[in-house]
């Protein structure tokens, strides 16, 4: 073997061993980490998963925020319009949230059917509507629903 | 009258920026040198025009002439002066704007600083620029003018984004615009090589400065943004993995690859092909950068433009850069740049590797970044992937890669013994294991092992340093001469790597033991965290130019003593009625104490967030040192040409291949 060649080798070998490597680590923390996003009617309607994380946005139903005397928990409701899910949150909400405003929560999904976030987002403008909001509420308003990834 | 002026030049400059793309390109592979001695006056004209349309652009702001569009609608008389100035690049266009003044910058610099390039060579790039400024400039007229007027004026404008309203906010976009423009001179380089056929060391070492520069203000612009998101977005936070911090974070990886795969290139005339590769790919993603972020495809503060014709503008320029380079690269590439021999032991190979595991890492960031755009593109779903994924990945990336940064720096050129190595990193990998074993044991607590290792880490990337210079050193006839007369590339390398090293020390401590509590607190009340006492004194309001702020009032006391007033603000701006929370920070050399007001609660009270965070400082204290070693490494006398140094005609000096 020529010293070029040989040289080209381990280069090859390398590059290969740590490319496999680098690529089954990726994936299984990809895997694991991903959130789906669901609207409220798919969360009524029970496909939204049990056991796992994963996000639901609507508006803030007016009226609907509820804090607890003497704590930071609170609890309000989201609405696509169609149906509606209750979300309690213990923590400081951002600064436009507001009734009425569309927001995105992260979170889990107790047996009650009550949504805790642990996470809650709403966007920089007041005029601004998170685009995962948006099409819930125009999927729910035409009677489809989301699609996700299988 | 005078936006009209402002758009006559912008049309003007897309004009001779036509010429600067064609003429000069032809000349240099015709031959025809008058055609190449275009390439230096159109890109000095070029330059002129694109400034007066962005002084004109800042004198509407300045005089608040409301009945340009893009004034009113990012512009109010109530704003101040120093905002009206940086609400210029506040919103798509006028940012595009900047985008082009920086392109046409860093080209007017290479017309002056191109001495000591061979004449059609440098005319090669020059051109290569004109062809960005093509697009960028059709981009800018056709889809987003700036001078647009808006009839009939309004009265007063719609405020700037009162999230931009903040000094860290008007250097932050220049600096990082700075850093992705100066990749396109990176691009410029390796096009012109590829349409050459060859790179030959003068040009190699021409190009490293170039490189630097880009990186240094890269660095500087993606650590003020850090910087900016911590104190102003009021959650204490320092990095999201937010898509938008990805765009500017990818060309940083890869431009970091660059300068250390061209540093091979120039000195030992090895790498070329992935060197070439790595311009590419630094400016593709630079770009990329420029269209996640302004094309509407994210949403985020930075995302300007709804407009869908504008995303698929910029998609098309990028399709044509990456389509276009990646082709020229396949045809041209492989068969044209071979050369320099080393053995599988040696610095070349740790860099080479170290650079693959910054393109790995890139790759990482990317695939997270654009996965979940990709599939919801396709209609199949929406989904966010969470920093975990990110942390996780890039922690797995980044140790290898300072195992062998640390072999790496300690190692000989061409060819290095295994045996040598080993003796001589026994010093500096004892250091790194006491001082991890004496971080476990001062910091404690359940996370004490990972951070341990990380301190490890960090200090095996300044014990390598130092004895990397102390074997340097030793054994010379006057050591302490060698000592202060270091090449000053050395000089810079060993303070980039001690800043690198001050950033993964912040990060992990940080990461690891920061504190935070959100708590309901009423004026008179006091929480305790971390062993520091937050005293909730009061509230005032007061009028700001154009918001009005409730301010609270904090005494923060360690064990009684009196160390800091803390007054964290809720604005609320009055134009745009948005709330605004501004963080009160008592900042140290080893931890920052945060405190932000939430929200109004009954009876007075107020929810209010307080961090205690470590070290945090380092984080970008690290990066200011990486930027000096840039600096340092930027300036090496070495760097500049001799044929340039000398005065002599270059042509001679450039026959000479490696």
């Amino acid at each position: 073997m020529t010293p070029t060649r040989k040289k080209r080798l381990i280069t090859a070998a390398l590059i290969v061993a740590g490319g496999g490597i680098a690529t089954a680590l990726i994936l299984t923390a990809f895997e694991k980490n991903l959130m789906y996003f669901y609207s409220p009617s798919e969360v009524i309607a029970g496909e939204a998963p049990a056991a796992r994380k994963f996000r639901v946005g609507g508006l803030v139903v007016n009226d609907s925020v509820k804090r607890v005397p003497d704590s930071l928990a609170v609890e309000f409701t989201i609405t696509d319009t169609v149906h509606e899910v209750t979300v309690v949150y213990e923590g400081i909400l951002p600064d436009l949230f507001r009734e009425g405003q569309g927001i995105v929560a992260h979170g889990l999904r107790r047996p009650d059917g009550i949504f805790e976030a642990s996470e809650v987002l709403a966007k920089h403008d007041e005029n601004y509507m998170p685009p995962e909001v948006a099409s819930a509420l125009a999927a729910a308003k035409s009677g489809t629903t989301l699609k996700h990834p299988q | 009258m005078i936006p009209e002026i402002g758009h006559f030049m912008l049309s003007l400059a897309l004009a001779v920026a036509c010429v600067q793309a064609v003429v000069p390109m032809v000349g240099a592979i015709r031959g025809y040198s008058n055609w190449i001695a275009l390439a230096t006056p159109t890109a000095r004209i070029q330059f002129l025009l694109v400034l007066a349309a962005f002084i004109t652009l800042a004198h509407a702001f300045v005089t608040n002439d409301f009945s340009v569009a893009y004034v009113a609608q990012n512009s109010n008389s109530a704003l101040p002066i120093a905002y009206r100035l940086s609400a210029v690049w506040g919103a798509h266009e006028g940012s595009l704007l900047l985008w082009i003044l920086i392109l046409c910058g860093w080209t007017f610099a290479v017309t002056v600083f191109d001495k000591g390039l061979p004449p059609k060579f440098a005319s090669l790039v020059i051109s290569v620029l004109g062809i960005v400024s093509v697009g960028f400039l059709s981009f800018l007229l056709f889809t987003s003018n700036p001078f647009d007027r808006l009839i009939p004026a309004l009265a007063d404008g719609g405020d700037l984004n009162p999230l931009l309203q903040d000094p860290g906010l008007i250097i932050h976009p220049p600096m990082l615009y700075l850093g992705y423009v100066g990749s396109s001179v990176a691009f410029a380089f390796a096009i012109a090589a590829l349409i050459q056929g060859r790179i030959t060391a003068q040009a190699a070492r021409w190009i490293r400065p170039w490189a630097i520069a880009t990186w240094i203000f890269l660095t500087l612009g993606i650590a003020l943004g850090s910087w900016w998101a911590y104190y102003e977005l009021g959650w204490g936070g320092w990095w999201f993995w937010d898509p938008v911090e990805n765009a500017s974070f990818m060309p940083w990886l890869l431009g970091t690859a660059l300068i250390h795969s061209l540093a091979v290139t120039e000195k030992r005339g090895s790498f070329k092909n992935w060197t070439v590769l790595l311009a590419l790919a630094t400016f593709a993603l630079s770009l990329l950068g420029t269209f996640l972020v302004r094309s509407g495809v994210l949403t985020s503060v930075h995302a300007f433009a709804t407009d869908p014709g504008r995303g698929i503008f910029v998609l098309a320029l990028l399709g044509f850069v990456i389509g276009g380079s990646l082709v020229l690269y396949a045809w041209r590439g492989p068969s044209t740049f071979a050369g320099g021999s080393y053995e599988p032991i040696s610095r070349e190979v740790f860099l080479l590797l170290n650079s693959a595991l910054l393109a790995v890492a890139t790759a990482t960031v990317l695939l997270g970044t654009l996965y979940p755009l990709a599939l919801e593109a396709l209609g199949l779903g929406k989904i966010s992937v969470g920093p975990p994924y990110f942390n996780v990945v890039f922690s797995a990336v980044m140790l290898p890669l300072i195992a062998i940064l640390g072999i790496g720096q300690f190692s000989r050129w061409k060819s290095d013994s295994p045996k040598r190595l080993i003796q001589n990193l026994a010093y500096p990998f004892s250091a790194a294991v006491a001082a991890a074993i004496v971080a476990m044991i001062m910091l404690g607590g359940q996370k004490m092992i990972a951070a341990g290792v990380g301190i490890g880490f960090a200090v095996w990337v300044i014990s390598t340093t130092v004895f990397g210079i102390r074997e340097r050193c030793r054994g010379r006839q006057h050591p302490w001469f060698t000592l202060f007369n270091l090449p000053r590339a050395l000089v810079g390398q060993c303070v980039a790597h001690v800043g690198f090293a001050c950033t993964i020390i912040g990060v992990v401590v940080t990461s690891f033991y920061s504190v935070d509590e959100h708590q309901r607190l009423a004026p008179g009340d006091s929480a305790e965290l971390a062993g520091y006492e937050f005293h909730f004194v009061g509230l005032r309001t007061y009028s700001g130019p154009n918001y009005r702020s409730t301010e609270g009032n904090f005494e923060l006391r360690r064990d009684g003593q009196f160390i800091a007033t803390l007054k964290p603000e809720k604005r609320l701006y009055h134009v745009r009625n948005m709330p605004m929370t501004e963080a009160g920070i008592s900042p140290g050399f080893t931890r920052d104490l945060y405190v932000s007001l939430g929200e109004p609660l009954d009876g007075g009270a107020w929810s209010v967030r307080m961090h205690y965070k470590p070290f945090v400082r380092w984080i970008w204290l690290g990066a200011v040192f990486m930027a000096c070693g840039g600096f340092i490494a930027m300036f090496d006398p070495r760097l500049r040409s001799p044929a340039a140094r000398r005065g002599e005609a270059p042509a001679k000096a450039s026959s000479v291949d490696l």
